[in-house]
């Protein structure tokens, strides 16, 4: 296998659909008007050397090394900022080309190490390759003088700077850079972050990050782009300057969050040398975070368990055993298990990280070899009640759109989430089209990054109170049916329009208006109107949405309001508009797709449908269960009360991820046999019976399903450690309690999907090969996906508009809880962070503090950095204090990525009416001053420390 | 029930307030589709010892059930006897 080479055509596409026809060194080619000379050259396939231009950012015409001749023309342009012309003859090889082009290479040459023949390049650099190809020979101006490589001979070099290692991942060397502001251009057109700039002028331009700071200092976000774009080694990843350059690489999907980004892994030996976003990639385009980008180091740290291992006791130490001691435990317990408690007493969680193929196997097993329907997975905690909404709604339960839409938005309306931090890469795409001018309204209580950031403001920020979406969202919806801002064709054409009537004259009512609602949501009533307008009568609106609007006891209502607002300004069914989640997870999406959830079966069908069950009874040879199972929260009640004793959790952590953790260290307290599947002794694994090591998405071939329903193949880079990737794990356990499993590739399980389920009928490992990627469904009707949902008219017939009435949830704040607390995520940490605090992303984020308005802190007597008691009516833990006026008076703010914090300790059992996914986003607690952890967190560091020990081995020190 | 004590829910007291939570939604719905859409939404979703535990409440007058739920409970299916220890061992065998 060899490096997998993408083509840089310099500069940008153009979009333009006129065509023009020109002629370069003899060949004659046709483009779009508004195409480089240089895009032109390279699509007929003659090169340009060029070292400031690369495809990923605008021309910008400061190297004159691309320069070309034009019949007819004058001079010598510079072949990326000059368009194409209708018969054009360019010529890109003469003598005068040719020495210009030296004489320039040797002006650079003559200020860079190469001249000095100091550091010999990683090889990775494209101007080592531009001076070799241009044939570049002396150097005419010698090594005296003024130049930015050497640190002096004695003398004072004010123009020496010495190399930035602030940064984990990559360095930064001043000495190497030619100042082409590649990194610069990257870094705002790419990223939208504008970090870099260059500094001074003539000989003194130097990068600089922030206010001339470190790279680590400064408000660099490490996503790779400025790494990626620069064409010498001035800012080279440490790994390829320690380990030298990968020698093949494979393009594979990122595991991180639910933006699906496409990398190339990039390999020497069995060791991955550097992640390289993949331009191919549809959902990311070439672009990165610092996550997947950097952050891969998990897949080789020393806390991976490779050893399945036993003990008959949580208080026993871990033993050390077979996979086939391990499996035939496991097999052995879940059969007694059944026989003594009954058929309903086991069950198993899917991963959302795992692939589409491994979560259809754990399902699989649970129905077809524990024959009940008690399986689940993580989006009960996070977007179930997309599922529940957008279902009811449209017919579906899925984002209407692809990402590639947002390029045709011009309102965007983001709630209850920050793309900033969660979903990066989108959010770079965000801010490039909010930058050429879309509009932007924020609907979230803490003043996000999102709200103000360079170059972009919301027009409107609606800092409501947590726990009131459904009234603000309700409001709008008040002001756009009062004020006749709805769209009545798209409505009387797609909808129902005598269910539109009820709900109009349902938002109509004067306790849904702007004034009422404002009031107690602490949101200005004009502005409450002035989104609705804008939304209403901006252009194509799109809405993006997070946990900020699932998470809480109304989650699911919210979501039908969003549906709601969406088909009642006709703002579904074409390019920029739509109704986006975005996705906690890589593979949310997939995992609720290939039937985890306990009521449904692949493709969200129900259980109870005799049809449904006949396509699974006859393929897997068993009578289904035509009952729904247990939900997480309802295994854990079950467990409490007895009446369910074993679980096999396949790559999730419920202890550390679920709410109200007391209630969950019960529940598992309680079982007999608790199976975790996991690449860590995870927080949920202290109650662990059996341990069956994991295996990364380095390590397996598969699926994952991104937030725009893509499917993107997951290619095995390397052999996974702990000898089985998940997917031959779960068939050992399948077999060994009684099934006849006999996959040898996770393409045969992905065929059965396809086979058994419409909406993936046309997909195939084939497909995917070929295409890249697929959206679903896919199948007769759209063989190449369906980047679009609801073109024609909504899955279910017509679009249903819902009442939704607002109902306070019943955490409130009272005299001994008065704040509200609401939780969040940020951009270096992934989700619990059992991988991202493997990394050394912890640089950026090692603890989770709790932001604390100005007054509050005042009245409390806190200052910046204290130790907090935060207690809420579940539970109490400490931590440190961040002063911050990023959240309103009234309103506390954390983080969940540390273990130590148990901010799950603080959450409730509250949960949505329809799906019981939980109310993480509102508690009410109270802080106050502390002197450190509390007694919950020493004992439970204690507990922990027991619960890791393994036979044989020193402890581990964590 | 307080909210400013530390306080931990029973699986019946849960029950009581998921259903509260499920009928009041329904309660924007005209009565009859409210109703109906009540027990749907308990059939569809909650697993059959969860239902059962709830015919218990219900049986035992239905304390703290709001009267949609109590409506509702003539359209909810109590669940069938749960399978006996020899029908799990055969499926167990046969699986």
């Amino acid at each position: 296998m060899d490096l997998v080479r993408e083509i840089d055509f310099g500069t940008p596409a153009s979009t333009s659909e006129k065509q023009v026809t020109l002629t370069v060194d003899g060949k004659t080619i046709t483009v779009p008007e508004g195409t480089s000379i240089m895009r032109a050259s390279m699509e007929a396939g003659v090169e340009i050397p060029k070292l400031c231009a690369t495809d990923m950012v605008d021309a910008f015409g400061s190297c004159r090394v691309c320069l070309v001749e034009i019949d007819g023309r004058g001079g010598t342009p510079a072949s990326c900022t000059t368009p194409v012309g209708e018969g054009m003859v360019v010529h890109t090889q003469t003598d005068r080309l040719n020495a210009i082009r030296r004489g320039v290479m040797e002006l650079y040459v003559s200020d860079h190490p190469s001249a000095w023949n100091e550091t010999p390049g990683t090889g990775a650099s494209e101007f080592d390759k531009v001076a070799a190809e241009i044939g570049l020979t002396e150097n005419r101006y010698g090594t005296e003088g003024r130049n930015h490589v050497a640190p002096g001979n004695g003398s004072l070099t004010i123009d020496y700077m010495v190399r930035d290692e602030s940064n984990p991942y990559f360095t930064y060397d001043p000495a190497q850079c030619i100042v082409c502001s590649r990194c610069v251009r990257a870094c705002e057109e790419v990223q939208g972050t504008f970090a870099l700039t260059i500094e001074g002028r003539g000989f003194e331009s130097r990068v600089s990050a922030g206010m001339h700071q470190s790279f680590l200092e400064s408000e660099c976000v490490s996503c790779g782009a400025c790494v990626q774009a620069c064409p010498t080694d001035a800012l080279r990843e440490k790994t390829v300057l320690e380990k030298g350059l990968p020698e093949r690489s494979v393009v594979t999907t990122c595991a991180y969050c639910g933006v699906g980004c496409s990398f190339k892994a990039e390999v020497k030996g069995d060791e991955v040398v550097r992640m390289m976003p993949y331009k191919g990639g549809k959902a990311n385009h070439g672009h990165s975070c610092v996550k997947g980008r950097f952050a891969y180091g998990y897949a080789t740290h020393e806390d991976r368990i490779l050893k399945p291992m036993l003990r008959e006791k949580i208080t026993d130490p871990w033993r050390e055993v077979s996979w086939e001691e391990a499996i035939a435990y496991t097999a052995s317990e879940f059969r007694r298990i059944q026989y003594q408690y009954g058929r309903g007493a086991v069950g198993g969680i899917t991963s959302s990280r795992c692939t589409n193929e491994e979560t259809y196997l754990v399902q699989k097993m649970v129905r077809q070899g524990f024959l009940n329907n008690n399986v689940d997975t993580c989006a009960r905690v996070c977007h179930s009640p997309t599922g529940y909404g957008l279902g009811q709604t449209f017919g579906t339960s899925a984002g209407t759109q692809d990402f590639d839409s947002v390029e045709h938005t011009d309102v965007v309306v983001v709630i209850g989430a920050n793309p900033v931090s969660a979903h990066p890469v989108f959010a770079s795409r965000l801010k490039k089209r909010l930058r050429q001018g879309a509009k932007l309204i924020v609907i979230d209580p803490r003043r996000t990054e999102m709200v103000r950031s360079p170059h972009i403001e919301a027009a409107h920020h609606l800092p409501l109170k947590p726990g009131t979406n459904v009234a603000m969202l309700t409001a709008l919806a008040h002001v756009i049916v009062t004020e006749g801002l709805f769209n009545e064709a798209f409505i009387r054409e797609r909808c129902d329009w005598a269910e539109f009537q009820d709900w109009a004259s349902f938002v109509a009512l004067p306790e849904n208006s702007p004034e009422t609602v404002g009031g107690y949501a602490g949101v200005n009533p004009e502005e409450i109107r002035g989104a609705a307008r804008l939304y209403a009568r901006g252009g194509n609106g799109a809405i993006y949405y997070g946990l900020g609007v699932t998470e809480h006891s109304q989650g699911s209502t919210a979501v039908i309001a969003i549906a709601n607002l969406a088909m009642a300004t006709g703002n579904i069914g074409r390019p920029g508009v739509g109704v986006n989640p975005l996705r906690g997870q890589n593979n949310v999406q997939g995992s609720c797709d290939m039937g985890s959830f306990p009521h449904e079966l692949p493709g969200y069908r129900h259980i109870s449908g005799d049809a449904v069950r006949d396509i699974y009874e006859s393929l897997w040879g068993v009578k289904l269960d035509n009952e729904p199972g247990l939900r997480i929260p309802n295994m854990l009640d079950a467990a409490v009360d007895g009446s369910f004793k074993g679980i096999y959790i396949q790559g999730e952590d419920i202890l550390q991820s679920d709410p109200d953790t007391k209630h969950v260290s019960a529940g598992l307290a309680a079982m007999e046999c608790v199976v975790v599947h996991d690449l860590f002794l995870n927080e949920t694994a202290r109650y662990a019976h059996v341990f069956l090591p994991g295996s990364t998405f380095l390590e397996k071939d598969g699926t994952f399903t991104n937030a725009e329903r893509r499917m993107n193949l997951v290619r095995k880079v390397l052999e996974p450690k702990a000898t089985y990737a998940d997917w031959e794990a779960t068939q050992l356990l399948a077999r060994a309690i009684g099934l006849d499993w006999n996959y040898t590739h996770p393409s045969e399980i992905l065929d059965e999907i396809a086979a058994t389920t419409p909406s993936f009928a046309g997909v195939s490992f084939a497909k995917l090969e070929e295409m890249g990627s697929v959206q679903w469904p896919c199948n007769e009707k759209a063989p190449a996906g369906t980047p679009i949902m609801h073109i024609d008219g909504f899955v279910r017939g017509k679009g249903k508009f819902i009442r939704t009435e607002y109902v306070a949830t019943d955490e409130k704040t009272g005299p001994r809880f008065p704040l509200l607390l609401t939780t969040g995520r940020i951009l270096s940490q992934y989700n619990v962070g059992a991988q991202t605090r493997r990394t050394h992303n912890v640089m950026w984020h090692d603890e989770d503090r709790l932001e604390i308005h100005p007054h509050d802190a005042e009245n409390r007597g806190l200052r910046d950095g204290d130790w907090v008691r935060l207690a809420s009516r579940a539970g109490e833990t400490t931590l440190r204090a961040l002063i911050t006026e990023r959240v309103a008076p009234g309103v506390v703010y954390t983080t969940f990525h540390h273990p130590d914090t148990q901010a799950n300790v603080i959450t409730t059992d509250f949960s949505d009416w329809a799906t019981n996914c939980p109310e993480y986003k509102v508690t009410a607690v109270q802080v106050s001053p502390s002197n450190g952890p509390s007694d919950w967190q020493e004992e439970y560091e204690e507990l922990s420390r027991k619960s890791r020990r393994i036979e044989g081995r020193l402890e581990a020190a964590e | 029930m307080s909210h400013d004590e530390m306080h931990t829910s029973s699986t019946e007291e849960k029950l009581v307030r998921m259903a509260n939570q499920i009928g009041t939604f329904f309660m924007s719905k005209p009565h009859d589709e409210g109703v109906a859409g009540t027990a749907e939404h308990i059939n569809k979703f909650w697993e059959p010892r969860m239902r059962r535990q709830f015919f218990e409440i219900v049986d035992a007058g239905g304390e703290g059930l709001l009267p949609i739920v109590m409506e509702a409970t003539a359209k909810i299916r109590r669940p069938n006897e749960h399978m006996t220890r020899a029908q799990a061992a055969e499926a167990d065998v046969s699986g």
